[in-house]
């Protein structure tokens, strides 16, 4: 039986069980796989954002409804969720990414002094990415690394001390690139 | 398994140990300071000398010094190499055989180790955490035999009651009640949950416990749960410590493998198994009920209670609710006795505390010191005071939900009612030290920005009211505000707090408080005389 049959005008918004995704793109067959691990438990949810987030780089509209109709929740389930969430992004981000602690420990440290510098050099807010795509900084509430405070995180790796002019040194490094 | 199987991998692990121990820091801390080269480049310049049988180099958990890592401590001559560096390899393997090195070295003997006394972290900075006979070597696991073939779950609760622990998240409730209130709920499935989503910024100790000794954690759930009657646990960790995650997908493996969890524990009927759930960077799921939301896969969003869930829990069921060091805890207890354990401490709190410390301190790191040490000693004796010779202003503890304790009150024993009583919390135990060059206000305001960010938006007093409040605390930075506003701030944090659904909201306006209590004076200076004269003494009601 087929979705038009029983809804004749609407095409069928659901990816029907089939191994592909219209798109044809391959990574919605390693997140359907995931989720057939975790036996489709729609308690499983956020683990499936978070692969999908890791595959993807963000949430975009489409993999949201994918997820939904795989783990049967409602479309606005998935997206409350993924919006609720501080670590899911529904923007891409740039090439590079620069994640400055903001935890007290930092902050007394002058990490503000840092997003500051890094914000006035790329022209744009935390939260943001350069118009060329190629950097986004962010802020980050605390990374458990206090003891090395200020530390900045320059994709995925996490470099302590940081100062404004060591931050700029990095950013310039991307920049140029 | 059995307490057999447990011996004889101590015996083995005993027997193949050289007789020299390199141990190289592999927490998160270090790690950013490349330890993870230095311990190759140490293991090459090992096999370089042809020393590969008398000299082990062992990647292990925080040697809590964090402030001046990488670090490496060899055995047994305790020299303790700090800022190591590659290529300080070779320079390390000379200074061991007695020769002279130009590394820098710490004194093991400072009273920053001196003063701590370690049940926690007893094993962090010495087992390697990701093999499990490492920990088996420090009697791990037998704490969970003894428990399994020799006690009822009623003897278990009872020396939990007995030892006096309280809860290591923050309110301090005692974890032998709680255990026994879960045991007592009907119902055919219980969990257990352990809470590792430390959202506090400024702390780090779960994390620190979790990538140096995740076993520990791991007995004490299954002791928790042989105590009240589950058979799952899940473990709810911040998606910002990626290696603590490993480290723990790792220990759950191996612990699997060796029977120590799954099923038919120690030949016994009791079985337990543990999954991770990942959280996804929202503050309010350190609450308890927000939390189980999150690992039921929902917006961890807040409920009221009663039903608390001891009785209605996770997916409705009975649940047991402790944090990362309450169940770090337990596997001591057990081994060395309840009485043991409520000899250490004060009176009302029993047991050590790990501090995270860390702001403007020479020793930033880790420290596990008895409860009722006084701030004092944690400050200016461990923590070696204010760097290049400033002067100490406030202690804050507790994170966005606590307090600042000004300079003058920091002969305070470190408990949970002499922090309580100066509008501080013990809370996790973020301890940030603050100097004469941080503006109190503005630190009310970082915090009251946080909490702002970090509503959940479900009630409306910290929805709104943290909005409220922060506006008025950046008009009064700004030098805009009157000694109305101020008036009008006291007000809100008052009603916030009262009214507020959860924990979050309740805190809030802690750090506003405690900085208008003891550095008022700060908030005065930045008021602007007001136009319309003082305010009258008659309250006003109504809010703009």
């Amino acid at each position: 039986m087929s979705v038009n049959l029983t809804n004749p005008e609407q095409p069928p918004v659901k990816p029907v069980a089939e191994a592909k995704h219209p798109s044809g793109d391959k990574r919605f067959k390693i997140l359907e796989v995931h989720m057939k691990k975790l036996q489709f438990k729609q308690d499983a949810l956020i683990e499936v954002l978070h692969k999908a987030q890791e595959l993807f780089g963000y949430l975009e509209d489409d993999v949201l409804l994918f997820i939904s109709a795989k783990l049967k929740l409602p479309p606005s389930r998935v997206y409350g969720v993924a919006t609720f969430y501080h670590f899911f992004t529904l923007k891409p981000k740039g090439e590079h990414t620069c994640v400055v602690c903001m935890g007290t420990a930092c902050y007394v440290k002058g990490a503000d002094k840092v997003v500051e510098a890094v914000q006035n050099q790329l022209k744009i807010r935390a939260g943001e990415t350069t118009t060329d795509n190629k950097v986004s900084l962010l802020t980050a509430r605390c990374i458990g690394a206090c003891g090395i405070a200020p530390a900045v995180v320059y994709d995925g790796t996490v470099i302590p001390r940081q100062t404004p002019e060591s931050a700029m040194e990095q950013i310039n490094k991307w920049v140029q690139s | 398994m059995t307490l057999n199987d447990l011996f004889q991998i101590k015996e083995t692990e005993l027997f193949a140990r050289k007789k020299i121990v390199l141990r190289c820091c592999m927490a998160a801390g270090c790690m950013s300071s490349n330890s993870k080269g230095v311990k190759e480049q140490l293991e090459k310049a090992v096999i370089d000398a042809g020393l590969q049988n008398d000299i082990e180099v062992r990647g292990v958990g925080c040697m809590k010094l964090c402030c001046e890592g990488p670090l490496v401590q060899a055995d047994p001559q305790e020299a303790l190499f700090v800022k190591v560096t590659e290529k300080n390899a070779p320079s390390i393997l000379t200074a061991i055989k007695g020769g002279k090195t130009d590394v820098t070295q710490a004194d093991p003997h400072s009273a920053f180790f001196t003063k701590q006394l370690s049940i926690v972290l007893a094993n962090s900075g010495v087992v390697d955490p990701e093999r499990i006979e490492s920990y088996i070597t420090q009697d791990g696991y037998q704490a969970l035999h003894d428990v399994l073939t020799e006690m009822t779950p009623k003897d278990v609760v009872e020396t939990m009651v007995k030892s006096g622990l309280r809860g290591r998240g923050g309110a301090g409730f005692p974890t032998g009640i709680k255990w026994g209130t879960v045991a007592k709920s009907p119902g055919a499935k219980k969990y257990v949950i352990c809470n590792a989503d430390e959202g506090d910024p400024g702390a780090f100790m779960d994390r620190s416990v979790l990538e140096s000794d995740p076993h520990s954690v791991l007995e004490g759930m299954a002791i928790a749960a042989y105590a009240v009657g589950a058979d799952q646990g899940f473990i709810y960790v911040r998606a910002e410590y990626p290696l603590a995650i490993a480290r723990l997908q790792t220990a759950i493996k191996q612990a699997k493998i060796m029977g120590l969890l799954g099923a038919g524990i120690f030949e016994t009927p009791f079985h337990f198994n543990v999954d991770i759930r990942i959280g996804a960077g929202a503050f309010v799921c350190g609450e308890e009920t927000a939390l189980m939301m999150s690992v039921e896969g929902k917006r961890g969003t807040p409920r009221p209670r009663p039903p608390f869930p001891a009785e209605s829990g996770l997916f409705g069921c009975p649940t047991l609710l402790n944090n990362v060091e309450t169940f770090a805890n337990v596997p001591a207890i057990y081994r060395n006795g309840a009485e043991w354990f409520a000899n250490i401490g004060t009176e009302k709190s029993k047991g050590t505390k790990v501090f995270a410390l860390a702001g403007k301190i020479k020793n930033t790191g880790l420290i596990e010191v008895p409860m009722g040490t006084p701030l004092r000693t944690i400050v200016e004796e461990m923590g070696g005071g204010a760097p290049d010779g400033g002067q100490i202003k406030a202690v804050q503890t507790g994170g966005p939900s606590g307090g600042c304790i000004p300079a003058e009150h920091l002969d305070t024993p470190v408990d949970y009612e002499s922090l309580g009583k100066l509008g501080s919390i013990m809370g996790s135990g973020g301890m940030i030290v603050m100097d004469e060059s941080t503006r109190m206000v503005d630190v009310a305001r970082f915090f009251m920005e946080f909490c702002m960010d970090e509503s959940c938006g479900k009630c409306i007093p910290c929805r709104a009211g943290t909005v409220q409040m922060h506006n008025l605390l950046e008009k009064i930075l700004q030098r805009k505000a009157t000694a109305r506003d101020l008036a009008l701030l006291e007000e809100l944090c008052d009603m916030v707090r009262n009214t507020s659904l959860c924990g979050l909201g309740q805190t809030a306006p802690n750090p506003t408080l405690s900085t208008l209590r003891f550095f008022r004076n700060e908030y005065e200076a930045l008021l602007q005389p007001d136009a319309h004269g003082p305010r009258s003494t008659q309250t006003e009601t109504t809010t703009k």
